[in-house]
C-alpha cells in the first residue's frame, strides 16, 4: 500500500529538476569547462578562451618547470601532515581527557569549538597582530619570559610555521567534537565491565576508548587531509602573494595568485586541475592507509 | 582510598591541560579586544594591560567606521548568506525528498552525482563560473542586486550537494506511515512534501541552514571573484581590503577585527548547540 504514493513518478522530476539544474550549471559544466580552459589562451578573467595554446598543453609544461608549483605542492603536503598529526592528534588527546572528567564538559566543548565559527579572514588579521614583529602578543610574551631579541615570525624559514599554526589551531575543536560524540557512543557497560575486571582508568582509555574510536579517527583523518587542500583564506590574509619571496604558496593560494594577480587566467585553470588531481590521489592514499589498519 | 587521591592528582593535570588549550582559543581574542581600545603606541609598549583610565581610547573605532563601510558590508554579508541558506533549503529539500522516497531508473546515477558534487573544490569551478556569469551579464556589473546574485548562485551550488546528503539521510529515517495517511486523505505529492515532510524535517533543515549560512558568511575565496567594488564588499572582502591598505595601523586593525568577531561570538553563545551540530553534521551521521 505504501508504495502506491510513490508509484506516480512525475512529481519526482519536478522535485529534482531545480537542484540538478543548479548542480549541472554551476558545478559539473564549469568543472569540465575549466579543464578545457586550461588548454586555451584566456586574456582576462571573464573573457572566453579564443584559441588553443601552442602547443595546447603548454600550461602543463610550464607547470613542471615552475619552481613555485613545487614549493606550493610541497607546502600543501606539509600542511596535510601538520593537520593530520596536529589537529587530529591534539583533538584525540583533548577528547579522551574531556571524556574522563566530571564537570565542565559542556564548557570545554563550547570554548574549543568556537574558532571554527569565526571567519578565517578575521582570524588571519588577528594572528597578524598576535605575531607582529614590533611587539605583537607572542613577542611581548616571550620578552616578559626574558627573551632578549625579538623574533620576526614572518621571516623566511619560520613563515611556514607561523602560517600553519593558526590553520591547525582553528580546526582542532572541529575534530574534538566529532571524537567526543564518538566516545559518547561507546556504551557505559563496557567501561563498567572493565572496571569490575580491575582495569584502571588509563587502561580502559588505552584498551577500550582508543580501539573503539578507531573508525572515528579514520573519518577525521580523511577529513583533515582533504580539508588541508581547501585551505585558502587564512594563508592568503597572513601571507599574501606567497610572502616572503614566494615561499609560502599553497596550491590554492598559488592558483589564486595567477588568476587574480598576474592575470594568467588559463594557467590558473591548469593549476586548478592540478589541485583536483592532487586531491584525488592524496585522498585515495589516505583512504588506503586507514583501511589497511581496519579491524 | 589512596587510589582515589592519586586519581584526583591526575585529574588536576587533565584540567590544567584542558584549560591551557581553552586559553589559546579565548585569550588571543580578549587580547585583540583589549588592545582595540588603546592608541597605537600604547599597544606597542604594553599590550597586556587593561585599557583603563589614561590608556582608554575609542579613536580606533571612530577611525574604523570612517575608513571602511562596516555597516554596509554587514548588510551585504547578511543578505548574501541568508539568501544562500534559503535557496539551499528550498532546492536541496525538494531534491532530497525525491531521492529519499522515489525509486526510478537512474536514481542511482543521480545519487552518485550528488555525492560526486561534494568533491569539487571551489578552485576548480570558479574561473568558469565567472566566465558564464560574465556572459550572462550578471558578474561585475554596477547593480547591487546583480552583484549579490552573482555570488549567491555559486555559493548555493557549492552547498547544495552536502545539504542533500544530510537531508536524504534524515528523510529516509522518517516513518512513511504519515505520508500514507496524508495520501489517503487525498493529498498529492506536493502537499505531502510541504505539509508533512517539511515540518518533520525541521531539525535537519536548521542544521543545513546554519552550515550554509556560516560557510557563505566566512568565505573569502569565492566572494573575492565576484564582489570587487567597495560598495559591494562582504565582511571578509572588507577585512581583506582594509588589511592591505591600513595593515600597519594596529589599533584600528584590532578595532575592525573586534567589530567583526564580537557579534559572531554573541550569536554563537546563544545558538552554540545548533551551530556545533550544524558544522559537524557531515562527519557525524544524524
Amino acid at each position: 500500500m505504501g508504495a502506491n504514493i510513490y508509484r506516480n513518478k512525475k512529481p519526482a522530476f519536478v522535485f529534482l529538476v531545480p537542484a540538478f539544474v543548479f548542480m549541472v550549471v554551476f558545478l559539473y559544466y564549469p568543472f569540465i569547462k575549466n579543464v578545457i580552459n586550461s588548454f586555451m589562451e584566456i586574456k582576462s578573467l571573464g573573457a572566453a578562451g579564443t584559441r588553443f595554446n601552442t602547443p595546447w598543453y603548454s600550461n602543463y609544461v610550464e607547470m613542471f618547470q615552475d619552481q613555485n608549483v613545487w614549493t606550493a605542492v610541497k607546502n600543501t603536503i606539509l600542511m596535510m601532515i601538520v593537520t593530520l598529526v596536529g589537529q587530529v592528534g591534539i583533538a584525540v588527546i583533548l577528547a579522551l581527557m574531556v571524556d574522563n572528567i566530571g564537570r565542565g564538559r559542556q564548557f570545554f566543548r563550547t570554548v574549543f569549538f568556537f574558532p571554527i565559527v569565526i571567519s578565517a579572514t578575521a582570524l588571519g588579521l588577528m594572528f597578524n597582530l598576535v605575531f607582529l614583529y614590533d611587539k605583537g602578543m607572542v613577542n611581548q610574551f616571550l620578552e616578559t619570559l626574558g627573551k632578549q631579541n625579538l623574533t620576526d615570525w614572518k621571516a623566511e624559514g619560520i613563515a611556514l610555521f607561523t602560517m600553519m599554526l593558526p590553520v591547525m589551531w582553528q580546526y582542532v575543536g572541529f575534530y574534538f567534537v566529532i571524537l567526543v560524540t564518538g566516545l559518547n557512543n561507546i556504551s557505559d557497560e563496557l567501561y563498567e565491565a572493565a572496571r569490575i575486571d580491575g582495569a584502571t582508568r588509563l587502561q580502559s582509555v588505552r584498551y577500550l576508548s582508543i580501539p573503539l574510536l578507531h573508525n572515528v579517527i579514520c573519518t577525521c583523518s580523511v577529513l583533515a587531509v582533504t580539508g588541508a587542500l581547501k585551505v585558502f583564506d587564512l594563508p592568503w590574509v597572513m601571507f599574501p602573494k606567497g610572502m616572503p619571496l614566494k615561499t609560502t604558496f599553497l596550491t590554492g593560494t598559488y592558483m589564486y595568485y595567477h588568476t587574480m594577480e598576474t592575470k594568467n587566467v588559463d594557467y590558473g585553470a591548469a593549476l586548478a586541475v592540478l589541485i583536483v588531481v592532487l586531491g584525488i590521489v592524496l585522498s585515495k592514499i589516505v583512504n588506503w592507509i586507514f583501511r589497511e589498519k581496519d579491524y | 582510598m589512596s587510589k582515589k587521591n592519586k586519581f584526583s592528582a591526575g585529574m588536576m593535570v587533565v584540567y590544567v591541560i584542558l584549560t591551557c588549550w581553552a586559553l589559546t582559543t579565548v585569550y588571543p581574542i580578549i587580547w585583540v579586544i583589549q588592545n582595540s581600545f588603546k592608541a597605537k603606541d600604547k599597544i606597542l609598549s604594553n599590550s597586556f594591560a587593561m585599557p583603563l583610565g589614561e590608556l582608554f581610547t575609542a579613536a580606533n573605532y571612530r577611525k574604523a567606521f570612517k575608513t571602511a563601510d562596516i555597516l554596509g558590508s554587514y548588510k551585504n554579508s547578511l543578505f548574501i548568506s541568508s539568501m544562500v541558506a534559503i535557496f539551499v533549503i528550498l532546492l536541496a529539500g525538494m531534491g532530497a525528498y525525491a531521492l529519499a522516497r522515489y525509486q526510478f531508473k537512474g536514481s542511482g546515477i543521480l545519487h552518485s552525482m550528488v555525492v560526486g558534487a561534494m568533491m569539487f573544490p571551489a578552485f576548480a569551478t570558479v574561473i568558469s563560473v565567472y566566465q558564464i556569469e560574465f556572459r550572462w551579464g550578471i558578474a561585475s556589473t554596477g547593480s547591487w542586486f546583480l552583484n549579490m546574485l552573482s555570488v549567491i548562485l555559486p555559493q548555493v551550488a557549492g552547498n547544495l550537494a552536502f545539504a542533500m546528503v544530510v537531508l536524504i539521510g534524515y528523510m529516509k529515517g522518517l516513518p512513511v506511515e504519515l505520508e500514507e495517511a496524508a495520501y489517503m486523505e487525498g493529498c498529492n505529492a506536493f502537499q505531502i512534501y510541504f505539509k508533512v515532510i517539511m515540518p518533520l524535517t525541521k531539525p535537519s533543515f536548521a542544521t543545513v541552514a546554519i552550515f550554509s549560512f556560516l560557510w557563505s558568511y566566512n568565505d573569502l575565496f569565492t566572494q573575492s571573484f565576484f564582489l570587487r567594488r567597495p560598495d559591494m564588499y562582504s565582511i571578509t572582502m572588507m577585512l581583506n581590503n582594509i588589511s592591505a591598505k591600513e595593515g600597519t595601523d594596529y589599533g584600528m586593525m584590532a578595532a575592525v577585527v573586534a567589530l567583526i568577531i564580537i557579534p559572531v561570538i554573541i550569536v554563537y553563545c546563544f545558538l552554540q548547540k545548533y551551530i556545533i551540530k550544524g558544522m559537524t553534521a557531515g562527519a557525524v551521521k544524524g
